[in-house]
Order: C-alpha cells, then sequence, then structure tokens
C-alpha cells in the first residue's frame, strides 16, 4: 500500500506523454506513490444512434477497448511499471473529465495530472475542453502540462 | 403537383382509397396500380373491414377496435403501468440506473432514441392532419387517450423484445417478435411460434417496403413540390433512392449518423414552433381544447360523428405510435441491461412523446390556425363538397394542411417544415429498412447476398414510392403493418404473463432496495 495516488491523463498524444513524465518525476520525490494511467474513449450515452450502430455497439466497444489496451495503455503501463512504480491501468468509456476526477476520488488520489491540449474544435472553444472543464470541477489539485 | 398531393391524401386517409386514381389518364403507373388493387384489394379490405355494425351510423374497422382493446387490457392487467412507472422510465433514461462498468454500451437513452426517430415522422405531421381534417379536432381527443393506453402495448413488446432477443457469438444482437414467438412459445409449451413468426416477418417486410418507405418517400416529395412547384417524383425517388442506397447498400455510415444527429433538432424545432405559434394565440388554447373535448363527444358536424372523430383519433394514433405493431420492439432490442422490463419501461415514453406531446401539438395548431372552415351560426365544421372531410381554407389536406397551419404562424415556416419532412422520411427509412432487413433474414438467412437482394428491392420501392401516385399499393402496405399488429398482439396476449413475473420480480427487488441507483 503506497502513501498517494497521482492520477495521470493519457490521450495518446505528446502532451500526454509530458502529463505521464511529470508524474514520474512527482512520484519518484514523494516516494512510494502509486501513478494510476487513465485512458477515457470518449463517448456518451446521450447520442443519437442508427439502429444498425445499436446492433454493432457491443462488438465496437470490444474492439475500442481491444485497441486502446494494445496501442495506448498497456505500452505505457508496461513502461511505467518497468520504471519500478507502482502502476494502475484505467480504461474506460465517458468523459475524460468525469472519468480522470473519479478516479482521483476512488484512489485517494492526491493530484491529477494531464497534459494541455490546444483548443481543437468549436465546441470545445464554446464549452472548454477536457482541461478546462477539469480545471472548473477536479476535486483534488490539478496540474495542467504545457 | 395536386396529383402526388392527391395520391397522398388517399394514402393517408385510408377511408379514401385511390380516389386519385380513377382522374389518371390509363398510364403505366395506373396500370401498375390497377394489377396491384385487384390482387391485393382483398387484402385491404380485410384487414380495415367494418364490423358488422354501425355505431352512430358510422362504420367501424375491426382493427382499430382489435388495437384498442388490446392496449386496454394491457393497462390493466399490468396495473397502469404508464402512470406507474413513468418516473422510473425518465430515471433509467437519465442513466441513474446503468452500471459504469457497462459504459460504451448502448444506452437507454440511446435505444429509445433510435426507436423513437423510426415512429416520429409523418405520421405527426401528415397523419395528425388527416386525423383532424376528417374527424375535427375531437380526434385529438381519442388519439391522445389511444397514445396513453398504447404505452403499455410498448412496455409489453419492448420487454419481450430484450428478453428473447439473440446474443450472436460476435457480439452484435438481434431482436423483435420474431424472436419471442419462437422462444417465448416454446417456453410456454405453445404451438406455432414459428409460424406465426413467419407470418410476422412476410407483414413486416410488406410493411416496411409500404408505410417506411413508399408512402414516405410520396409524402416527402408532396412536401417538396409543395414549395418548388410540380416536378417528376421519378427526380425525387432517385435521389431518395441514391442516398439510401450509400446508407444501407455502400455502408456510407455517416449519412445515416448525421441523419440521426439533426433528426431529435428537427424534433424539438418542430415542437418550439408549435409551441410559440400556441403562446402567440394564448387566448385560444382554452376554446382549442374546448373543441376537442366537445367534438370528442359530439363531432361537431363531423361525418360521422363522434365515432367519426373517434375512429380517426385512433387510427392515427396507432399508425403514428406504431404500439402493438411490434418494429419497437426490434429497435429497443439491443440496449446493454441485464433487466428486460428496464427497456419496456422506457419504451412506455415513446408512445407519450411521439402522440401524447408531438401529435397533440399539430393537432392544437391546426384547430387554432383557423384553416378548418366553421359555420359561425352553428359552431359546427363545414364539410367539403364529397362530404368525407371538414373543408379546409385552401383546399389543402395531410402534410401541405398542417403547413398552411403553420405558416399562419410563420411565413416562412413551410421551407423547415418541409426540411424537416424530408429529415423525417428519410430517418423512418433507415429504421424501416432495418426492421425489413430483420424480417427478411429471418426468412432467408442472413448471408451477403441475400441481404443484398433485400436492400436493392428496399431501394427500388423508393422510387416507385415518390414517382407512382399509387393509391392501393399505400393502402395495402398501411394495411400489412396493421397486419403485423394481428399478429404481433396475439403473440403478445400468449406471452403477456411472463411479462407481468418480470415486472413484479423487478419491481418487487426496486422497492427492497435490491436494485439501487449507480449515481450518487
Amino acid at each position: 500500500m503506497s502513501n498517494t495516488t497521482i492520477v495521470v491523463g493519457l490521450d495518446g498524444s505528446e502532451a500526454g506523454a509530458r502529463a505521464l513524465a511529470f508524474a514520474k518525476e512527482r512520484a519518484k520525490l514523494i516516494g512510494n506513490c502509486t501513478i494510476a494511467i487513465v485512458y477515457v474513449i470518449e463517448w456518451s450515452p446521450f447520442s443519437f444512434q442508427t439502429p444498425e450502430e445499436n446492433e454493432e455497439r457491443h462488438k465496437r466497444r470490444e474492439e475500442e477497448l481491444q485497441m486502446a489496451h494494445e496501442r495506448v495503455l498497456d505500452p505505457a503501463v508496461d513502461a511505467t511499471k518497468a520504471e519500478g512504480f507502482e502502476v494502475i491501468g484505467v480504461l474506460q468509456h465517458g468523459d475524460a473529465a468525469d472519468i480522470l476526477d473519479a478516479t482521483a476520488k476512488k484512489h485517494n488520489a492526491s493530484q491529477i495530472v494531464v497534459g494541455r491540449v490546444g483548443a481543437r474544435g468549436l465546441k470545445e472553444r464554446v464549452f472548454g475542453g477536457v482541461t478546462g472543464r477539469l480545471a472548473a470541477s477536479a476535486s483534488v489539485p490539478l496540474t495542467i502540462i504545457p | 403537383m395536386k396529383r402526388f398531393m392527391t395520391a397522398g391524401l388517399a394514402a393517408t386517409a385510408l377511408s379514401l382509397p385511390t380516389l386519385a386514381a380513377a382522374q389518371e389518364a390509363v398510364s403505366l403507373d395506373q396500370k401498375v396500380n390497377d394489377v396491384f388493387a385487384s390482387s391485393t384489394g382483398w387484402f385491404v379490405n380485410l384487414i380495415f373491414a367494418p364490423l358488422p355494425f354501425e355505431i352512430n351510423g358510422a362504420a367501424f374497422p375491426w382493427i382499430v377496435l382489435w388495437l384498442v382493446v388490446a392496449a386496454s387490457i394491457f393497462t390493466v392487467y399490468f396495473g397502469f403501468i404508464q402512470i406507474k412507472a413513468f418516473g422510473h422510465a425518465i430515471s433509467l433514461v437519465k442513466g441513474d440506473y446503468s452500471d459504469p462498468n457497462d459504459a460504451g454500451e448502448v444506452s437507454h437513452f440511446q435505444a429509445l432514441t433510435t426507436a423513437l426517430s423510426g415512429t416520429v415522422g409523418l405520421g405527426n405531421i401528415a397523419g395528425v392532419a388527416v386525423a383532424v381534417g376528417i374527424g375535427g379536432p375531437g380526434a385529438t381527443f381519442w388519439m391522445i387517450l389511444a397514445g396513453l393506453l398504447g404505452m403499455a402495448s410498448k412496455f409489453t413488446e419492448c420487454t419481450l423484445g430484450v428478453k428473447y432477443r439473440n446474443e450472436y457469438p460476435d457480439g452484435t444482437v438481434s431482436g423483435g417478435p420474431m424472436y419471442y414467438m419462437t422462444k417465448g412459445f416454446k417456453e410456454r409449451g405453445l404451438p406455432g411460434g414459428r409460424f406465426l413468426a413467419i407470418v410476422f416477418a412476410i407483414f413486416t417486410i410488406g410493411g416496411a417496403l409500404g408505410g417506411g418507405n413508399m408512402f414516405q418517400a410520396n409524402q416527402a416529395h408532396a412536401q417538396i413540390t409543395n414549395i418548388v412547384g410540380d416536378f417528376s417524383g421519378l427526380i425525387t425517388g432517385v435521389i431518395f433512392a441514391a442516398v439510401v442506397f450509400a446508407v444501407i447498400v455502400g455502408g456510407i455510415k455517416s449519412i445515416a449518423s448525421v441523419t440521426e444527429k439533426v433528426v431529435p433538432f428537427m424534433g424539438i424545432t418542430y415542437v418550439l414552433a408549435a409551441l410559440v405559434i400556441l403562446i402567440m394565440n394564448a387566448d385560444q388554447i382554452g376554446w382549442a381544447f374546448g373543441q376537442i373535448f366537445a367534438g370528442a363527444f359530439t363531432g361537431l358536424g363531423v361525418a360521422g360523428g363522434f365515432v367519426g372523430a373517434l375512429i380517426q383519433g385512433f387510427k392515427r394514433a396507432a399508425f403514428s405510435n406504431e404500439a402493438g405493431v411490434g418494429s419497437a420492439a426490434i429497435a429497443h432490442s439491443a440496449v446493454k441491461t441485464k433487466e428486460p422490463v428496464t427497456e419496456g419501461v422506457v419504451s412506455l415514453l415513446e408512445p407519450f412523446i411521439d402522440t401524447v406531446v408531438i401529435c397533440t401539438m399539430t393537432a392544437l395548431v391546426i384547430t387554432i390556425s383557423g384553416v378548418l372552415v366553421m359555420d359561425p351560426a352553428t359552431g359546427n365544421f363545414v364539410l367539403n363538397e364529397a362530404g368525407t372531410a371538414i373543408k379546409t381554407i385552401d383546399g389543402s389536406s395531410g402534410v401541405s394542411l398542417t403547413s398552411a397551419a403553420f405558416a399562419s404562424g410563420f411565413s416562412w415556416f413551410p421551407y423547415v417544415l418541409a426540411v424537416a419532412v424530408i429529415l423525417f422520411a428519410f430517418s423512418t427509412m433507415i429504421s424501416w429498412s432495418y426492421y425489413g432487413l430483420k424480417a427478411w433474414t429471418y426468412l432467408f438467412g442472413e448471408g451477403k447476398t441475400t441481404e443484398l437482394i433485400f436492400k436493392l428491392i428496399f431501394c427500388f420501392f423508393i422510387i416507385i414510392g415518390a414517382a407512382a401516385q399509387l393509391g392501393a399499393v399505400i393502402d395495402f402496405s398501411d394495411a400489412m403493418i396493421f397486419a403485423m399488429a394481428v399478429v404481433n398482439i396475439t403473440a403478445l396476449y400468449c406471452l403477456m404473463p411472463i411479462v407481468k413475473r418480470e415486472m413484479n420480480s423487478y419491481f418487487g427487488r426496486l422497492d427492497t432496495g435490491e436494485i439501487v441507483k449507480h449515481k450518487h
């Protein structure tokens, strides 16, 4: 049982990798600290779908999970473990800001680390990206890595 | 243009078969029409046959009674589930009871909206105009009542749809009346399940090609010509068919998913526009409801009196929300849930939104707009020359009557309505192509070639529906949709004890706290 946990948001981008690097640094300084690496597949239960999409949804979900494990999460978890850290990997569908915060609560984390990604689309400009929403709602200290 | 409007009206007003056909010269369309009418007329007559006695001088089609009796029986048998579980339905749709570990699977909201996009459409716009145009505002009362009762039918069929769906090794799911007929009957030791399933599948294919396809194409074309002027329906048909082809054969899912995302907003826009018109005429809302109640019990001079109003209301409600038809059981069955009852509960919102909310909006706007001609001396409606429907200020009916009514509030609304009609027609076609395909593969087996054959037939019928004036064909397809209800409701009667057991078990566990909310 480690003293504390740092939650890191991974999104397969450079910024996510920098966030993980920062978290490792912190964890090393804290000592006996678990790193929870979180990868979220953006998904909303309130989207509109065709009957065919619904029929295949379960299958697609399995494929999405498998792909995320293989390409992003597992390599990051394995590499971090290999460096001697205690690591938890979390992979879930949903809203990234919600899930990062929920993970932090669940593991009693001391902070959340995410990479900053520039606003990408109109929706993000209006409603704010994951980092923006997390900054507004996180229940633990949040570090945003530029 | 009028030609297609008349065809559209004849299609919608099942009681006015092929009036337009008689006026046409003998063309290819006409020949197709005649051959079709003579070979299928008996079936249409059988489905819409009147009861052997007249009520208040009006013939009462037995199929209407069949649907209403079933909905009433389910309502009583399940202890007014539509009232009892209404709040729970909303909780379920909000996701309060969804397991977070199932994130990424089909949610209750998604199953509901997918099913809704198959039912919200021309029935709410054109069908209601026909009901009010023939049966007067009083038809609205019966329509709302039928909608409320229909919620129990939906509950029954959708619970069974989820309970007896097929889950394949590759993770895809397939459900619908075909499966509960075979599996459910077997479980109860009843004979004939397989037979019912086959008959149901045949009718579903007919309904998919007719009400779910030709009727949609026809009315969409009618609304387009209403705005841009007359042009060949072939053009509309070919464009529609090409787009549908691209989606269902070409697998260009993006078109379908874009439509799925736009359609709900069109629905909301439609309801908002209706609300704004109602607010602008707020002083008349009380009067309009007065008309609806008075008309429901006196008829206010419409053909057939209050029975005429009742038949139109019940018929259009059934056509619009498809409760008891069985189509929803196919659409709802993909949801991720361990409890079939939850989807049944969610599905009872469907007739509520479709009929009690959206259809009522249309009816209120038509009533308030004053497009129906009334005799100020008697307070009764004036009938048209044929005496079959209420006279309208510009002689319009069906979708163009709704259009005229909305235009009295916003002159530009017909353009918005045209876009809405096209999108609704398109999304209904996509939904029904799926229902039809499920029935088709049930009969002929799954496989690339058999599926392709159905999809090609489906696209071909879009062109026929938009281009030709096929009152008889569409009458037949409407009859097919109601025929689905004959088979489906028979099965529901046989299987309703299973639904009751599930329901009691579920609500029992909900009461004892065994089933809890996941949200904090």
